[in-house]
């Protein structure tokens, strides 16, 4: 454990060595909760202390009676009259003075167990003070990347790196790091994770070098900073420029676009217009509750029960407040294909990114509600490893990759998502009709539902169809809420097809298409019984065909051996 | 879903079952090799569909009375304490059905069906409900022995493949204890030479 940490500045995080983490990170993950409780306490306490003051230092300033210390009265009995009375002030503020820092060194402590490093083939963390645990996440099993920047981290020129793996609550956190370093230590961790080792270990590293060497040069400012242990090492020029320069380096990572421009082609980015979520937001789900509440509210001042409005004060400052963190949200939202993978970044103040390898995605949809229809609007979900459903509002930002878009941003996502539906291929130019087509268009290569399908799905059976080429299943149903589901056959976990009393009357059957868990359910809820059994039969044969094919999973492996 | 509800009542899981499980890789092997198209040692798919043990029908029939008996002497229970005039006639509705259930039984047990095929596994099951499921074999992640109490003593067991999806849930019941070890271990090799990622 000892002498793990560096003694000098490190550039590269991932050089299998081990690593400590950004040391306001103790402070940021939970000392801001042990600081707001104190300033909690001393607020409430306000009039005591200040009373206490004027009892020591100026007690003819009383009125008699008011400040009576004793046990018999209020005073006594509270715990700091109590104090005050028995004469423990010494005491007490002695027992403060050892519980802040007890509290320091807890924190300081903790920080020097929790190191991290990576390693050709792992991602590894210890961390703990009295129970030890060493995790460790292979490279290869990694799903994505995340890096978070909360409003405060931002404040420190911190960051948060997440490691996604597959499987529930396998995922590694390295909260916190230095901002600056924390994008090089994402590119190098999604290098080594896409097999391309031999440019990373090899005896001759030029090759990567030109791209590194760009972004070092960004990095290498922020180094002193986040390891000031290290700073005496070196010569600091003075106090005054450093902190400027400090300071200056803060403002320029906050006003940073999210997306570092140097490794996405700018022609691929979607932009979302501010009026395009703030309208698609009050649009969305909460566009209802706000409707109910507006009629709550009429009502209550046509009836003059004017208590009414006040009970639902609480859900009004709920929806205001949840409308406000998803516009802030969906703000600078950008998505983009890197050589590693895609990007999606967004956020205002708290700004996040995820990367999303090649061949990690199991499953894409688009939907649209029918509030937007008008506007043509839609938005895109994923299926990823390693996401469950019931994961939390972060877990539901990450599997969004396009809160709102129009349909020609819908093609461009997945086009990113899926090389598969690159455009120009066949799977691009079945999109637009799986978007908004129905059974009996021209142009529509869908497959049609029997019209007793109408039996079960009266509003959408038009709609339901289904189609495979180069290796995606497209399914698209809906007809209020319009949905096109992708899936990539090289990933399909399993296929099942069922029937139950009304659907075998009717000769039809139900398709699901089994992937990981997650938003996107890929399913045929009414289809032929004979072309079910035989669309059946072909999807079981070409997802075993492509998943053997697929050499997505390590999709820096030509390039290397090259 | 409509699948669950051909049979009703799993009495091999209300009692404590003996569970081995066998991580299909166990350690993750080295990714260089590109998963092979050929099995590692020959195997003879399956030209017919296998059945299940016929004396699966008797752990189902004796779940199906448990489950009844309970249910029909809650209701009596009811009716005698507190004088709930419906509960006899539910507690009759409710053996009417356990028995025409388990007249169709024999059906239903004969309908469980599993075949190994080249490159996955086929299962399908229900007659009323009819589910039909092809999982590859690179994509599993477990199989999975059970024993319930009553398929124990008939020298049974139940087989479960795990993928990475919840929805597969494979689940073929009643193959003799033998059968069942062998199978898994010629499923975890055919899964070990197909291994494909997640």
């Amino acid at each position: 454990m000892s002498g793990a940490a560096p003694a000098k500045p490190v550039v590269d995080l991932a050089d299998g060595e081990w690593h400590r983490l950004h040391p306001a990170s103790p402070l940021l993950r939970g000392g801001l909760v042990f600081i707001a409780i104190a300033g909690f306490v001393i607020a409430n306490l306000r009039e005591r202390v200040v009373e206490f003051f004027l009892v020591i230092f100026a007690p003819g300033q009383l009125d008699d009676g008011f400040g009576e210390w004793s046990d018999e009265n209020d005073w006594g009995r509270d715990p700091i009259g109590g104090i005050v009375a028995n004469n423990l002030v010494g005491w007490a503020l002695l027992g403060v003075l050892l519980v802040v820092v007890l509290v320091i060194a807890g924190f300081w402590l903790s920080w020097r167990m929790h190191t991290f490093r990576i390693t050709p083939e792992a991602v590894e963390v210890r961390s703990g003070i009295l129970f030890r645990s060493h995790r460790s996440a292979r490279l290869d099993r990694i799903q994505g990347i995340n890096i978070t920047r909360p409003v405060f981290a931002r404040l420190f020129g911190a960051a948060k790196l997440e490691v996604q793996v597959a499987g529930q609550s396998g995922n590694m956190q390295l909260a916190y790091l230095g901002s600056s370093l924390t994008d090089g230590l994402r590119r190098d961790i999604l290098r080594l994770a896409s097999g391309a080792r031999a440019t990373k270990n090899g005896p001759a590293p030029a090759v990567a070098l030109p791209t590194v060497a760009s972004g070092e040069a960004v990095t290498v400012p922020g180094i002193p900073e986040p390891l000031p242990g290290a700073a005496p090492s070196a010569e600091p020029p003075t106090i005054g420029s450093r902190a400027g320069a400090i300071v200056g380096q803060r403002v320029d990572e906050f006003l940073a676009p999210e997306l570092d421009p140097e490794l996405a082609p700018p022609e691929s980015v979607v932009h979302i217009p501010v009026g395009r979520i703030v309208g698609s937001t009050l649009l969305g789900g909460a566009a209802l509750w706000m409707l109910a509440l507006a009629g709550i509210v009429v009502a209550g001042i046509v009836s003059r029960q004017l208590w009414m409005l006040f009970t639902f004060v609480p859900a009004a400052i709920g929806i205001v407040s949840y409308l406000w963190s998803r516009i802030t949200k969906s703000l600078r939202y950008s998505i983009a294909g890197t050589p590693d993978g895609v990007r999606v970044g967004y956020g205002l103040l708290s700004t996040a990114n995820h990367t999303l390898p090649p061949g990690r995605i199991h499953a894409v949809e688009a939907t649209q509600w029918i509030f937007w229809r008008p506007f043509g609007w839609w938005s895109v979900r994923i299926n990823v490893a390693g996401q469950s459903v019931t994961n939390g509002s972060e877990a539901a930002q990450r599997t969004q990759v396009l809160p709102v878009g129009t349909a020609e941003d819908v093609q461009r996502v997945i086009a990113l998502l899926l090389p598969e539906a690159a455009e120009g291929g066949p799977v691009a130019a079945q999109i637009g009709s799986g978007l908004t087509g129905r059974a009996g268009r021209e142009g529509d290569r869908f497959s049609a539902t029997p019209k007793r399908g109408a039996w079960l799905h009266p509003f959408s059976w038009r709609r339901i169809g289904w189609s495979v080429s180069d290796g995606i299943a497209l399914l698209r149903r809906g007809s209020l809420v319009r949905r096109l589901v992708l899936v990539p056959l090289a990933r399909m976990q399993s296929v099942a097809l069922s029937a139950g009393p009304v659907r075998r009357g009717l000769g039809l059957a139900e398709l699901r298409l089994h992937t990981v868990v997650g938003p996107v359910v890929p399913s045929l809820p009414v289809i032929e019984r004979e072309a079910g059994e035989a669309l059946f039969a072909h999807l079981a044969d070409e997802a075993v065909e492509r998943a053997n094919e697929d050499r997505s999973q390590h999709w820096g492996r030509e390039t290397a051996d090259a | 879903m409509p699948e669950q509800s051909d049979h009703p009542e799993q009495p091999d899981h209300t009692e404590q079952p003996d569970h081995t499980e066998q991580p299909v890789h166990p350690e993750q092997p080295a990714p260089e090799q590109p998963a092979p198209a050929q099995p590692a040692h020959r195997f003879t798919p399956d030209a017919e569909w296998r059945r299940v043990s016929p004396k699966y029908l008797v752990v189902e029939v004796i779940g199906s009375i448990i489950t009844t008996a309970i249910i029909v002497a809650a209701l009596l229970v009811a009716f005698s304490l507190w004088g709930l005039w419906w509960a006899p006639w539910a507690a009759g509705a409710v053996a009417l059905v356990a028995i025409i259930a388990i007249a169709f039984e024999p059906r239903r047990v004969r309908s469980i069906g599993y075949r190994l095929r080249e490159d996955d596994l086929l299962f399908r099951r229900g007659i009323m409900f009819h589910r039909q499921v092809a999982v590859p074999y690179g994509r599993m992640q477990l199989v999975d022995i059970t024993r319930g109490p009553v398929a124990r003593a008939l020298g049974l067991a139940e087989l479960k493949f795990v993928t990475a999806a919840a929805a597969t849930a494979v689940t073929v019941p009643g193959i003799p204890e033998a059968e069942a070890d062998r199978l898994r271990d010629e499923l975890v090799a055919l899964a070990e030479s197909r291994r494909a990622g997640l």
